[in-house]
């Protein structure tokens, strides 16, 4: 756990950094911090690992005052990934994520082997490690970046904007695998984004921040945005915070029937029992199954595009299991807003 | 102008003596000039105030003519091959210090902050990280200090060194071109050559900016 008390930072050209931040980072969780900027989310983890030393209040490392250790060692029990990769243009691939246990005194041999694991871990092949960061996709770097953190095997990561010079494509895929990767290490992650897509997407919690290095709420993503504490949040949110919410929720608990027969349209299935599209006596429609982990917003919008307005549900191996109403979409949407919001 | 060439197979040994002992006096001077700017341009690098002044002083001496430097030496070395490579190492400062401050500049921020993050320290880091990436811009200031090192050379003639210059004032003192032509094209294959195997040590060292992508 991280632990923020009264952490105050002034730069010398008289700048408030942050402002009195009192904040705990749980264990094994995924903290993003969120805000326009200029609004502190960056120096606050930057705190962490001592790259900004606080003006005043302490900052606790699992339970440890991080002013109380060496900067160094302190730095190399932490992972960092940084916007843009940052990564050792005059490395390889694999050297690249040496670094941390080369540092740590674990010998050439054994720090390559560790990154050859890593380098299939964050997804990329073998022969990458032998190359050099510029013979890279910004999106493979960014997945060095990662690898490199994650070496020695850190139990908190700090990463700062770390998809943000990526296009979107490649951006949730990187975000769909760290989310993968989360649920395998369980590290204590800090996440410094201005995208609140993306804070709703990988967040257990996000703390808002403001402008001055103010912190304005910290809470779930479901609370946040069911109840965002004041109009700064609730504007930070966008105006489609209601849809927002609808992505925190899975398809699990709609029900499902079975598939109509006899109307305009029939949902076509292969000999594999897999649906293939929507089929009426001169038309063709596209269908997108969706599964169980598949959240509400996307059932929501597949069955505006569906023409029956409902959806092919199927299970992981993609065989129908039935089909879901527009109305129980529905249904099932405004429960999940009235329960987050009663709560 | 014609040239003798049983002059020059008469003389291969001196040639040859000659030859060694320029680019000795040469690569001396170039070492001992990196010797003294790699601290020097880390200094110049950290300590913006004092920049300035180290590379004004590097400029100061740069303009000083070089017999005048080996006069002002004599008190000192006397006629000794120790005066040649004082001399010529400090005209090698001006181009060294310079290109090595510029090549520390060079290095991105974001890769030392990034080593930083890493838990790398200070020295480390400029062992490591800065020097090798600074590497190509200060390569190209020891290729040009080489070869201003090799022409230079003969003007320590002067105090009776001077490698393949003593053939200068050979040929001119008995009105005879064959050794002024033959000092002249050595001087050129030497500054050629030392410049092309600068250029291979360069790419062994610098594996990353093969390829660009």
């Amino acid at each position: 756990m991280i632990q923020f008390d009264a952490v105050h930072k002034r730069f010398p050209n008289g700048t408030t950094a942050v402002h009195d931040l009192s904040l705990a980072m749980p264990e094994g969780g995924v903290t993003v911090l969120v805000g326009s900027s200029g609004c502190g989310k960056t120096t606050t983890l930057r705190m962490i690992n001592r790259m900004v030393e606080p003006t005043s209040g302490t900052i606790r490392v699992g339970g440890k005052d991080v002013q109380q250790q060496d900067a160094a060692e302190l730095r190399r029990s932490i992972g960092y990934v940084i916007q843009q990769s940052g990564l050792f243009p005059h490395r390889t691939v694999l050297d690249n994520i040496a670094t941390v246990p080369l540092l740590l005194g674990w010998g050439r041999r054994k720090a390559r082997a560790r990154a050859a694991e890593l380098l299939e871990t964050v997804g990329l092949t073998p022969e990458a490690g032998r190359r050099y960061p510029h013979q890279l996709s910004g999106g493979q770097q960014q997945r060095v970046g990662v690898a490199r953190a994650l070496a020695a095997d850190p139990p908190v990561l700090l990463m700062d904007e770390p998809f943000g010079a990526v296009d979107p494509v490649v951006r949730t895929q990187l975000q769909d695998e760290l989310l993968r990767l989360q649920k395998e290490l369980s590290k204590t992650i800090v996440f410094v984004t201005h995208d609140i897509d993306e804070a709703v997407r990988l967040g257990d919690r996000i703390a808002i921040f403001r402008t001055g290095g103010h912190l304005v709420q910290c809470a779930e993503p479901a609370e946040l945005l069911a109840r965002p504490a004041d109009d700064f949040v609730a504007d930070f949110l966008g105006a489609e915070r209601g849809l927002k919410l609808l992505s925190l929720r899975t398809l699990a608990e709609v029900p499902q029937g079975p598939a109509p027969e006899g109307g305009t349209w029939t949902l076509v299935l292969d000999e594999g029992r897999k649906p293939l599209h929507w089929a009426s006596k001169d038309a063709e429609l596209p269908v997108r199954p969706l599964q169980d982990t598949d959240s509400l917003l996307s059932a929501l919008n597949e069955s505006v595009a569906s023409p029956t307005g409902l959806i092919a549900r199927v299970d992981t191996a993609g065989v129908l299991t039935g089909v879901s109403s527009r109305d129980d979409i529905h249904e099932h949407a405004n429960r999940a807003h009235t329960e987050v919001v009663a709560a | 102008m014609t040239i003798d060439w049983s002059w020059i197979s008469d003389h291969t040994d001196d040639l040859t003596t000659l030859t060694v002992s320029h680019l000795q006096a040469a690569l001396s001077a170039v070492l001992f000039g990196l010797l003294i700017s790699l601290p020097l341009a880390v200094v110049a690098h950290r300590v913006r105030p004092l920049r300035g002044f180290l590379l004004g002083l590097s400029n100061v001496l740069f303009t000083i003519p070089s017999i005048a430097v080996f006069v002002l030496l004599l008190p000192v070395s006397g006629l000794t091959r120790t005066t040649t490579v004082i001399g010529l190492t400090i005209y090698t400062l001006v181009v060294l210090l310079r290109n090595t401050v510029e090549g520390l500049d060079s290095v991105p921020t974001k890769t030392k902050e990034a080593a930083k993050a890493m838990g790398t320290r200070p020295l480390r880091t400029l062992l490591t990280v800065e020097f090798p990436l600074a590497l190509p811009v200060i390569m190209a200031g020891v290729r040009i200090a080489t070869v201003m090192s090799i022409s230079l050379v003969s003007v320590a003639t002067y105090i009776g060194d001077g490698g393949l210059g003593q053939l200068f004032t050979d040929g001119f003192q008995r009105n005879f071109p064959t050794p002024v032509i033959v000092g002249v094209v050595l001087t050129l294959l030497l500054a050629v050559v030392a410049d092309a195997a600068l250029v291979a040590v360069q790419y062994a060292l610098t594996p990353w900016t093969r390829r660009r992508a």
